[in-house]
């Protein structure tokens, strides 16, 4: 498999992460889509690391996952606080802090 | 190489229709299964580029750890079906056709790239690419640095859950009064 349809592949999974974090409006499917993102981008690392026959890149997915977990973590906190607060779950509605 | 390009095609529809699945589902938690379905299937194309040990931590920690969290987040506060064009506003509109023009024009770039190599396999590989001993030698020499940012910025997230997680002064006044009117 040449390297070009992973890169490809990784560009649509991108795509279609930004879809979803424009459409959607519950934060938990926000940040389930931002980790499609996240996840994309690690394809590509992880491609261009076969490319170059280098181990770097798969270093830096790594690192990207890691930064994803505690993503997640401080997202579904704030999640967890605005349910306890009843907050609306939803973006749209939750602008007090919008300029 | 038949059997691998077999196996690269029916990975990457399995991942793009999980994440079509997390975007198009409404209850977040099919969402939740439909990732984890499509870190899976993304595991196995990680496979196919030799990055064993990243597949292998795919699955564990994402697809195992993160995945479980959300799914006990999701069962907390409670999926509210959120139909998915009601009263949608202009970027919930504009999003699709957005998307759709960034893949497009991503896909040109990349098959119109410079980068010759994009069109080989890669170079050739030392032994050992991509094992767990190889990545454990560049953590520990040339990226060291990075390794231990990574170590502290999980200290810090794991201070920052435990202030986000508890119980606040004033907080309590309002479940305390909703749970005597539940009683009442």
């Amino acid at each position: 498999m040449d390297v070009v349809w992973f890169v490809v592949l990784s560009a649509f999974i991108f795509c279609i992460g930004a879809a979803g974090v424009l459409t959607r409006r519950n934060p938990l499917v926000i940040l389930l889509c931002l980790e499609l993102m996240l996840n994309a981008g690690n394809l590509a690392l992880i491609a261009f690391a076969r490319m170059h026959g280098s181990g770097d890149g798969q270093i830096f997915a790594l690192i990207v996952l890691v930064v994803a977990a505690c993503e997640v973590v401080v997202g579904l906190g704030l999640i967890v606080a605005m349910f306890r607060r009843r907050l609306p779950i939803d973006v749209d509605r939750l602008s007090e802090l919008r300029g | 190489m038949l059997l691998e390009q077999i196996v690269f095609f029916a990975a990457a529809l399995l991942a793009l229709a999980g994440a079509l699945g997390v975007v198009v589902l409404q209850n977040p938690f099919y969402s939740v299964l439909s990732l984890v379905a499509h870190l899976v299937a993304l595991a196995v194309v990680f496979l196919l580029l030799n990055a064993e040990f990243v597949a292998a931590a795919q699955v564990v920690v994402y697809a195992g750890a993160v995945m479980v969290m959300y799914v006990f987040v999701t069962a907390y506060v409670g999926g509210s079906d959120e139909p998915l064009r009601a009263e949608a506003g202009l970027i919930a509109q504009v999003g699709p056709l957005f998307a759709i023009a960034l893949g497009i024009e991503l896909t040109i770039a990349i098959v119109a790239s410079g980068l010759q190599a994009l069109d080989t396999r890669g170079a050739a590989l030392a032994a050992g690419f991509g094992s767990p001993g190889q990545i454990g030698e560049l953590l520990l020499s040339k990226f060291l640095i990075p390794f231990e940012a990574a170590s502290f910025l999980l200290l810090v997230t794991a201070v920052g859950a435990l202030v986000l997680a508890r119980r606040r002064r004033g907080l309590e006044d309002i479940e305390l009064e909703d749970g005597a009117g539940r009683a009442a």
